[in-house]
């Protein structure tokens, strides 16, 4: 990663009549780095990516692709832009080389280099089966690759994929994953999804917007700490009294769970988990378990969305 | 250059579907079928008319009439060639391929636009065939051909670039066909409102100045009025896709 910031959004505002789909979003993502787009659907994930892309207009605020603004010097921006819209645009009357060499030229990519460019986007997307079929015969997995494929052929520095791994089997999303993964070697990239365990996958940062309205900008390692929620499991086949366990230092609160375990709290930076091993140790409670409990990114999601509506 | 790159891709498009070829087809049926008839009419009268001073020739009989026929069969045609254009586009949610690429809207309508002309320019080659096979038994005057050609061709252009504008309003592509028809026949008729000699109605049907170059007539006013009608089609037509970017 270096520190080149390719993508440059300052005070995003988008309106469709009276309705507000985009609020002062601003974020900037660097070479090589993948911005993970988290937000449910209609919380303007898809606007900002379009007006990213230069597919729609802002009502105010300014993007910057590559140093050059998306509304001022269009042509060139979008030369250094590849984007799948969450419908990927396909000429289904198009054989899969046909719309690919259609997309090159788009992108002008000159004549000498176009043969080879296809050809290894193709190898890179898995059609190197599929060249001579017609886009509108081939399945849902493999239109989706095509359209991954026609947003990264001319090689450029900024892709945008709007949740590219919708319908696709769990297989084929594990290819995506590891295609995008190949991908932030050359390129910055801004994924979209709501699904969550795809930016744990893939992203270094998230941004979760929720009502046209970023809520959290984060890294995955700070997300991951989010996720620390300050309680463990216990299992254990000999259970003291429960006053024995509050006793303990740095349990602050024990609770029974339905199964027969028990969540222990504790503060943040006290972690009694070594303590409560030995003394199960010296006084036979039988230990089984003991783990960390983690919130899900789900939990954290609603969590910072339910705020959000809150206040 | 980028706008021939969109040029070719919509002119292969057409072939790829039956369309192409099936408009192809009946066109040449249809008008082949007018110019025989012309041509038997011309057989049979041509013996009362050989003396006469100042009689009809064959370009009047047949090229003429043959001109006059293909005008309307453009005029049922053209609206299904150019609904798909960028109605179907947009139903098929691919013009943010298009709006994505290092390419302006002027480039996006200009690109569509000439790749129907191209289309229109295979169909006025066949068309032409017919006239020139007379030249196996007769003469052909071909300044009065020429005239033809270019009329109708100049007729169809501004169809299409009708047409084109039209299709930008809608994701139906039947619906662009209908209003693309509707408006078409209504400034072909707007000469019958103005049949009373001139008016601005008849200075603005789109039939008044094919008929002067039909006769052979090359009058610059009516070549400006159709460039003038294809000019202004198309700029509310990139106007109109641009309209499709900005908030409302």
């Amino acid at each position: 990663m270096s520190d080149i910031t390719l993508i440059r959004v300052e005070h995003l505002w988008r309106y469709y009549g009276t309705l507000c789909a985009v609020r002062d979003v601003s974020f900037e993502v660097r070479r090589g780095e993948v911005l993970g787009f988290l937000g449910p659907n209609g919380a303007g994930k898809s606007s900002t990516m379009q007006i990213i892309s230069g597919n729609l207009a802002p009502s105010a605020g300014r993007v910057w692709i590559a140093g050059y603004d998306i509304l001022d010097q269009p042509k060139l921006a979008k030369a250094a832009l590849g984007f799948l819209p969450e419908q990927p645009p396909l000429y289904r009357e198009l054989s899969v080389d046909e719309y690919l060499s259609f997309c090159a030229q788009l992108h002008r990519i000159p004549r000498s280099r176009r043969r080879g460019a296809i050809s290894t986007v193709k190898e890179r997307c898995g059609l190197t089966e599929v060249g001579r079929r017609l886009i509108g015969n081939l399945s849902k997995g493999y239109q989706q690759r095509v359209g991954i494929a026609q947003a990264i052929i001319h090689s450029p520095a900024v892709v945008i994929l709007d949740e590219p791994t919708v319908g696709l089997d769990p297989i084929q999303i594990r290819e995506i994953r590891s295609l995008i993964r190949d991908l932030r070697n050359e390129h910055s990239i801004i994924l979209s999804t709501h699904i969550l365990p795809e930016v744990q996958a893939t992203c270094d940062r998230v941004q979760i917007i929720h009502q046209g309205r970023l809520v959290l900008s984060d890294s995955i390692e700070g997300l991951m700490r989010r996720m620390d929620a300050a309680s463990l499991y216990l299992g254990l086949r000999n259970p003291p009294m429960l006053e024995t366990l509050r006793a303990v230092p740095g349990v602050i609160a024990v609770e029974t769970l339905e199964d027969g375990r028990l969540r222990v709290h504790h503060p943040p930076q006290q972690n009694p988990a070594e303590t409560l091993v030995n003394m199960s140790v010296q006084h036979g409670w039988g230990l089984y378990e003991l783990t960390p409990e983690r919130l899900s990114l789900e939990q954290i999601f609603v969590d910072i969305t339910q705020q959000e509506a809150a206040a | 250059m980028m706008t021939f790159t969109l040029a070719a891709k919509e002119l292969r498009s057409l072939f790829l579907s039956p369309l192409g070829w099936t408009i192809l087809a009946v066109i040449q049926i249809i008008l082949s079928y007018s110019f025989l008839i012309r041509v038997d009419l011309f057989l049979q009268v041509q013996p009362s008319l050989a003396g006469r001073p100042n009689a009809p020739g064959l370009g009047d009989v047949v090229v003429a009439n043959l001109f006059g026929s293909a005008a309307v069969v453009l005029l049922l045609v053209v609206p299904l060639l150019t609904m798909r254009l960028i109605s179907e586009e947009r139903r098929g949610q691919t013009l943010s391929l298009l709006f994505t690429a290092p390419i302006s809207m002027t480039q996006i309508i200009v690109g569509k636009y000439l790749g129907v002309l191209g289309f229109l320019v295979i169909v006025m080659g066949l068309l032409a065939l017919m006239p020139l096979s007379l030249l196996l038994g007769g003469r052909l005057d071909f300044g009065q051909l020429a005239g033809g050609l270019l009329g109708l061709t100049l007729l169809a252009a501004s169809f299409a670039a009708a047409g084109l504008f039209i299709s930008t309003l809608t994701a139906q592509p039947t619906i662009a066909a209908i209003t693309t028809f509707g408006l078409l026949l209504l400034l072909w008729l707007l000469d019958w409102a103005g049949s009373d000699g001139g008016g601005l109605f008849a200075y603005l049907s789109l039939v008044r100045h094919y008929e002067a170059l039909l006769r052979g007539v090359f009058n610059s006013s009516d070549i400006l009025y159709y460039l003038l009608f294809i000019i202004t089609f198309l700029v509310l037509a990139v106007r109109r896709l641009d309209a499709d970017r900005l908030p409302h």
